[in-house]
């Protein structure tokens, strides 16, 4: 899926997040939510940075983290070489604010399908059919 | 009469006691923190006040004003 439409359908979906933006590990945005597209590169930027900062706390394998404040939370989120990054209210559901962020990314990272199979339409057993998968 | 009003200043002085614990375990709860999540399913939280909460939590708080704007 194309990325900025990820984005456009996480806001879209989630009453919580107010702001998010899509961008590589290095802090180069690759979509955000911003008509502005110098407010996205310094919400990359800061994203990047806060979670260079966590990483470097001691441990290895960070994934996501959240920053609780009075004012507000902000949710970062890790797959690979990709974060998506969003902002809330305070006193969020973080769980589902997770969940939203981690499908945002998945989507916003996986190839599009050259051309999507249509589903086959499943035959309908006749009547006479009935057990006929049976052992005899 | 007398009894009636000694339960009714004992249940307001219990009510304003559990108010007050409520209170007191909610502004708690509300401090600036910082949660991380990694791979293996752990979580750490580091909360203001704590090294690494003041460490991070300015980082946090750039964030949230350039997603805000």
């Amino acid at each position: 899926m194309d990325p900025a439409q990820a984005l456009a359908d996480l806001t879209e979906i989630s009453s919580q997040i107010e702001a998010a933006v899509l961008a590589e590990e290095s802090g180069a945005v690759i979509a955000s939510t911003f008509t502005d597209a110098g407010r996205g590169e310094r919400a990359a930027r800061a994203a990047a940075e806060l979670l260079r900062a966590a990483g470097a706390a001691g441990r290895s394998g960070l994934v996501q983290l959240e920053a609780a404040t009075q004012l507000g939370s902000v949710f970062v989120v890790r797959d690979g070489a990709r974060l998506v990054a969003a902002a809330t209210g305070a006193s969020p559901t973080a769980g589902l604010v997770f969940y939203d962020l981690k499908t945002t990314l998945r989507l916003a990272t996986e190839e599009p399908a050259p051309e999507a199979a249509k589903p086959r339409a499943r035959r309908r057993k006749k009547d006479g059919e009935e057990g006929s998968g049976e052992a005899s | 009469m007398r009894r009636r009003k000694l339960v009714a200043a004992l249940a307001v002085g219990v009510a304003s006691f559990v108010a007050s614990k409520l209170l007191r375990r909610r502004t708690a709860q509300r401090r600036d923190r910082v949660d991380l999540y990694f791979e293996d399913g752990s979580m750490v939280s580091f909360a203001e006040g704590s090294d690494e909460g003041d460490r991070l939590l300015p980082f946090a708080f750039g964030l949230l004003a350039d997603l805000r704007g």
